[in-house]
């Protein structure tokens, strides 16, 4: 090991994820601290200055009812960030345990666990998710447990982090069986330590690394999703909004006739920026701590 | 190999049956049928025929385990509730062929620019080529389709009128779509068979085939590629997936006559018999795509049909 620097100081002299690392914390700092403004001015409608061009007053310009740009673009972004890490934060847990129990078990079980993964790789995700979200969304609602608006983001992360853990259980499963083989784990077994024991003190921090890496590379892929359902009419509902949904509904309105592009062009560029940031800052990590994952490297 | 393709067969309607009752469970886990259309309060007997007609009078284990699998696959009459003169079968086989046409072009189209794009970026490393690789990557990823997909319709088709707007049934009105659907999917797959490309390079038996004198286009071609393309194969099922899926989106931009609007309305309607059947349908699609993806690996790769695990 001694001949690798600490991943941490291989990440330091990568200028693309440094890069991008500063843009996602300017980013989610903005949003976030953003957040007492923007929630109540993203709703102030005020139609006498509807479909106004950016100016100074008014610096990304306001949409079809007098809404601020501005604001509604962050406190998308703070939608669409906590999203995007809740979702990866419910696909690591799943994938993890899921992928560390059959990579520690092995044999037929960790067959049959790896064939299930296998075969839920080809589902229509989409659709099921988008069933998800309708039917447990109408039935919490139902139930009254929770608001109209928090309920649909429980429903989201739920649905989207639940079908996105599939690529971390498998990476974590190739790990832990790579893991097992070390003699630090036969010493472990050797003193008698029970299973659990061994999984949480010596397998999982070993696993950090690779964790670490398909989270960050998650969190786009969840974002990217909820804008899907948006533009499909079962993502976030108005009058919340993400990222994906400003765009969605400004693409919606864009015609030959009136083409208001700051509708757009905003939400769409804090979008683009965040994602490529969040990628390129997943594939530093990468190179960083050399994690190879998905089905190439099994 | 036939040993691993036997078991690949039996796991088959397994999975069917497993996806059916997770689509049945959320289906049962949203209050109401779907039959109350709107704002009247419907007669009692009216509700009462029409429940009738859709079987809801039945036990729910009957009515979705024996009747409308059967009214659906050999009666072929099982109505959908919100159409209500058309039946389930009608609808699909009006809309079905559309969204698959267009599928099975992105598809191909993102697996032909996908190859090519990494070819690309690692034969030309360094030269104009592999930054247009890079950089057309990076709009794939970054972007998500419905604004790829409108930004081409007003571009190309509104300000340079190339092409039709919308609608389908002509070549012309398939090449935006296509194009857009397919865009991330091939982006995606560049990148994998860049670094994969990449990854081979550093291989011994590239540096032999070297040392024998082959040109740089033989042994890439030849020699990287071939290994190469493993991991893009098994990209293949979950790109088929969400590109068959992602479809939904593109249709409406594009005003496409696709499954896209009836999987959505019939979801937010909650038009039971026909949110089973989609589901279905594109569960059979998928599922055969990937059993064939799987037994095309087992042919490529003999490290996988003897079962062995390499470390």
């Amino acid at each position: 090991m001694s001949t690798h620097p600490h991943p941490w100081s291989r990440f330091r002299h990568d200028r693309a994820a440094l890069v991008s690392a500063g843009v996602l914390v300017f980013m989610l700092a903005a949003c976030v601290l953003s957040l007492p403004w923007s929630s109540a001015g993203m709703r102030v409608q005020r139609l006498d200055q509807a479909r106004q061009a950016p100016s100074l007053q008014q610096p990304f310009g306001t949409d079809e009812v007098g809404r601020s740009v501005l604001w509604r673009t962050f406190y998308g972004g703070a939608i669409s960030l906590s999203l995007g890490v809740l979702a990866a934060a419910i696909a690591v847990v799943i994938g993890t345990a899921y992928g560390a129990v059959a990579g520690l078990i092995g044999g037929r079980c960790d067959d049959l666990m790896m064939r299930i993964v296998d075969l839920l790789y080809a589902l229509p995700t989409l659709l099921l998710v988008m069933l998800f979200t309708v039917s447990v969304g109408a039935a919490l609602e139902h139930a009254h447990l929770l608001g109209r608006e928090p309920v649909r983001l429980v429903v989201l992360v739920l649905a989207i982090g639940g079908v996105s853990w599939l690529t971390m259980a498998r990476v974590v499963r190739g790990q832990v069986l790579s893991l097992r083989e070390q003699p630090f784990i036969e010493a472990a077994r050797a003193l008698g330590l029970p299973t659990t024991r061994i999984l949480l003190r010596h397998i999982v921090p070993n696993l950090i690394g690779h964790v670490i890496v398909f989270a960050t590379l998650t969190v786009p892929q969840a974002i990217l999703q909820e804008s899907f359902l948006s533009f499909l009419g079962v993502g976030i509902q108005p009058p919340q909004a993400t990222w994906g949904s400003l765009a969605a509904d400004g693409v919606r309105q864009m015609n030959p006739v009136r083409f208001d592009w700051w509708v757009v062009a905003f939400p769409c560029a804090a979008l683009s920026l965040t994602l490529l940031a969040l990628n390129f800052v997943g594939d530093g990590l990468r190179d960083a701590f050399d994690v190879r994952g998905g089905r190439a490297s099994q | 190999m036939l040993r691993f393709a036997l078991r690949r067969l039996l796991a088959f309607p397994l999975l069917l049956f497993a996806i059916y009752a997770v689509a049945v469970l959320l289906i049962m886990a949203a209050p109401g049928e779907g039959l109350e259309t709107g704002e009247k309060e419907l007669p009692p007997e009216v509700l009462a025929a029409k429940r009738a007609a859709y079987n809801y009078d039945q036990p729910w284990w009957q009515r979705y385990f024996w009747t409308w699998p059967k009214r659906l696959i050999w009666d072929r009459d099982l109505p959908a509730h919100q159409y209500e003169d058309w039946t389930v079968v009608e609808i699909m086989r009006a809309a079905l062929p559309v969204s698959l046409q267009l599928g099975v072009l992105a598809f191909s189209l993102a697996v032909l620019l996908g190859i090519a794009g990494g070819v690309a970026a690692v034969a030309f490393r360094g030269r104009i080529l592999e930054h247009i690789s890079v950089g057309l990557c990076l709009i794939g990823i970054s972007l998500p389709t419905f604004v790829i997909g409108t930004v081409l319709l007003v571009a190309v088709a509104l300000w340079l009128k190339a092409v039709p707007v919308g609608g389908w049934g002509r070549p012309s009105q398939a090449i935006l779509p296509a194009i857009t659907l397919a865009l991330p999917y091939a982006a995606y797959i560049a990148r994998l068979l860049r670094s994969a490309l990449l990854d081979a390079y550093a291989e011994d038996y590239i540096r032999t085939a070297r040392a024998k004198g082959l040109t740089g286009a033989r042994v890439l071609l030849d020699h990287a590629l071939r290994n190469a393309l493993l991991p893009v194969l098994s990209y293949l099922g979950p790109a088929a997936a969400a590109i068959f899926t992602g479809s939904f989106v593109v249709e409406k931009i594009f005003t496409i006559p696709g499954m896209g609007t009836h999987v959505v309305e019939s979801i937010n309607n909650r038009d039971q018999s026909l949110i089973l059947a989609t589901v279905m349908v594109y569960a059979v699609l998928l599922a055969s795509f990937n059993l064939l993806v799987d037994l095309l690996y087992g042919v490529v790769d003999p490290r996988i049909r003897v079962g062995a695990r390499p470390a």
